[in-house]
């Protein structure tokens, strides 16, 4: 394993795509792991007054002219003439911006009047929406940070489970041969027969909807990894059993190694290559298949949040013009999905002890 | 002395979608502890088909009549549950090519800890000692260093030679060497061929030398069987063989090669070609591309050579 992650890390210094996709990969799994310290709010702490408020400008001069540290002032919203909110800023106080507040990286501080002016009645609450609002007033940025937990970690937790089955099931079926292979094989085809998108929305359908959105994360990798593992089995079988031709295994028979042992260690290990590569790009389909599932409200259910569910605001071609900071999850949808796709290759290589010299 | 391996008129059929194709058709050989049989013969006369039998490797499609007896123990009725107690440990192999038979995922130290491993009662550490031993014994410079080498960064000879210290490593009664030494270069053929020899003095190793070269089993065999159209056309000791070969095709054969017997003019050939087991011809199979045939010949063929040679022909080349 040493072995494979000092290849990894050459590879990643010789291909440059690889190498950021890489740290914005592991950017965005460590947010999620410190969602709660890095998002500015829990996910859904709403403030209905500040229903659909725009990216939060961030202030560095009063209006009296003088300097000051990183500040947002509250705003607040009236309607123009075809019903659209127009937002003003309340420019009697400001709040800085101040880091490590209450537990969180980022937060505001106590209001400071403006000099020479008198904080209105009531005295406004300011709010730091650096990504904007939603309907409800909730912190977008905070919202996508725990969505990623979701939308990040069912990728790999769906490939893992569904790569294992593959590996057991081609594995055997290619080494095997024989009525086992036939068995196998016909199984396989029976799941893939299976039309995946509609087979989940029959269940989500048929399964109760107020299940805790733990469950129904749980129950989306298990369909999503059952319905995974019969393509990639076939092709592994169709690899071992050419592999089964290959002199070295020829070889390692000869040599009087064990059945099990010349599958696990001489066979399956040669399609790792394959498997890394096939995994690494299989995780991108998951994600977007989870999206899919909860931007059609069959996946993850508000207030809990995935990125798929936070498209949901984005779905009309008005919301979007209106708010278009609800397109923001898709973005980091896209960067999530972009460097798994060029990273696949990069793993590649790294599995591959032939590419280096 | 009892032999080692007695093959009794062993034959191997492989099944193919036009029919049953018979490879090898009935051969008998005698191997005696410790000697070294050079099995001789052009692509496609059996000569790997019956190494694949000998070793239980031969493709699930195939079927063996005969016998094959290695130290009084049947082989050809061997489930392949009881082959895994004969590979190995009493017969081994060594592949032609060097370059496709060692696994490019693990290290020449992992191979051989394995090997060991799977047929010694060692500890992990003492199987490496007995790694690098075996390195040093197949004249691997720096073994303890090329433990931890892929086989992609050794050259073929040395491939080949961690490929004989894995053969030998179980500690076989029999190895089969299966052309070892035909994808390599012609330097590094004699080193190879000189290792099996010297390994050979100091095991006392019983092998097959499989190849198709006669300038190659020259130097290893002590009897020589020479194999044509899945049948064996002339047994013998070594010397006796290259000397005065008494079949037609072993006389053709050694006027073929450069260098074996004194000539003028152009190097010979043998007419024709290998006939397909497809269609092999009626009684002598060598008839057809024999100076000597006549309707004997044509008609029925000659008696196949036993366990303790002979050779397969009405008319042998200076017979009276």
């Amino acid at each position: 394993m040493n072995r494979a992650v000092l290849r990894f890390r050459s590879v990643l210094s010789a291909n440059t795509p690889a190498r950021i996709s890489f740290w914005v990969l592991a950017a965005l799994y460590l947010a999620a792991i410190f969602a709660p310290w890095l998002a500015p709010y829990a996910g859904d702490d709403d403030a209905r007054a500040c229903s659909w408020a725009p990216p939060s400008e961030i202030h560095l001069r009063e209006a009296d002219g003088s300097w000051h540290l990183p500040f947002v002032r509250a705003v607040s919203y009236t309607f123009d003439d075809d019903a659209r909110r127009v937002w003003t800023e309340d420019s009697t106080c400001r709040f800085p911006l101040r880091l490590f507040r209450d537990g969180h990286l980022v937060g505001l501080g106590e209001a400071i009047a403006t000099p020479g002016r008198r904080v209105s009645d009531p005295s406004p609450a300011g709010r730091l929406y650096l990504l904007g609002a939603d309907a409800r007033g909730r912190d977008l940025l905070s919202r996508i940070l725990y969505g990623s937990r979701v939308s990040l970690t069912i990728g790999v937790v769906g490939v893992a489970i569904s790569t294992l089955i593959a590996l057991v099931v081609g594995g055997i079926a290619g080494f095997a041969g024989g009525w086992v292979d036939g068995a196998l094989m016909r199984l396989c085809e029976v799941v893939m027969l299976v039309p995946a998108f509609y087979l989940l929305m029959l269940l989500r359908a048929a399964l109760p909807l107020d299940w805790d959105s733990r469950v129904v994360y749980f129950y989306i990798i298990l369909i999503l990894s059952f319905l995974g593992w019969a393509g990639l089995a076939r092709i592994l079988r169709g690899m071992i059993q050419s592999l089964r031709q290959s002199d070295f295994l020829a070889a390692s028979r000869a040599l009087g190694l064990s059945p099990w042992r010349i599958l696990w260690r001489h066979a399956l290990p040669q399609t790792f290559g394959f498997l890394s590569v096939q995994a690494t790009l299989s995780i991108p389909g998951y994600i977007v298949a989870e999206s899919g599932l909860s931007l059609l409200g069959l996946g993850i259910q508000d207030p809990q949040t995935s990125w798929g569910n936070l498209l949901e605001e984005a779905m009309s071609i008005a919301e979007i013009r209106l708010h278009p900071w609800t397109l923001l999850p898709g973005l980091f949808l896209f960067a999530a999905v972009l460097s798994w796709n060029l990273l696949g290759d990069a793993l590649r290589d790294a599995f591959d002890p032939r590419s280096l010299s | 002395m009892t032999a080692l391996l007695a093959v009794d008129r062993l034959g191997v059929s492989f099944a193919t979608p036009e029919g049953p194709l018979q490879a090898v058709d009935g051969i008998s050989l005698s191997l005696e502890r410790g000697s070294v049989l050079g099995l001789v013969g052009e692509s496609g006369c059996g000569k790997s088909a019956t190494a694949s039998a000998l070793c239980g490797l031969l493709p699930s499609g195939a079927r063996t009549t005969g016998s094959a007896r290695l130290s009084e123990r049947e082989l050809t009725s061997l489930p392949e549950r009881g082959w895994r107690s004969v590979r190995g440990r009493r017969i081994s192999m060594v592949f032609q090519d060097p370059m496709s038979s060692l696994n490019p995922l693990l290290s020449v130290g992992e191979h051989l800890v394995e090997t060991l491993r799977t047929h010694h009662d060692l500890s992990g550490i003492a199987a490496r000692t007995a790694a690098v031993d075996w390195l040093r014994r197949v004249g691997l410079p720096d073994p303890a260093a090329r433990l931890a080498s892929y086989p992609h960064e050794l050259s073929g000879g040395m491939r080949q030679r961690v490929m004989i210290a894995l053969a030998l490593c179980p500690g076989p009664d029999l190895l089969v060497a299966d052309e070892p030494t035909t994808a390599l270069d012609v330097t590094i053929q004699a080193q190879i061929l000189e290792l099996l020899a010297s390994l050979r003095r100091e095991l006392g190793m019983t092998m097959i030398f499989i190849t198709h070269d006669l300038g190659v089993v020259e130097r290893v065999a002590d009897r020589i069987a020479v194999m044509y159209a899945g049948r064996i056309a002339e047994e013998g000791p070594a010397e006796r063989i290259l000397v005065s070969p008494r079949h037609p095709y072993t006389r053709g054969l050694l006027d073929s090669v450069p260098g074996f017997r004194p000539r003028t003019g152009r190097l010979p050939s043998i007419p024709g070609a290998v006939p397909s087991p497809r269609d092999w011809p009626s009684g002598c199979r060598f008839h057809p591309r024999c100076p000597h045939a006549d309707d004997t010949c044509r008609n029925g063929a000659p008696d196949v050579p036993g366990p303790e040679g002979g050779v397969a022909c009405f008319h042998p080349v200076g017979a009276p």
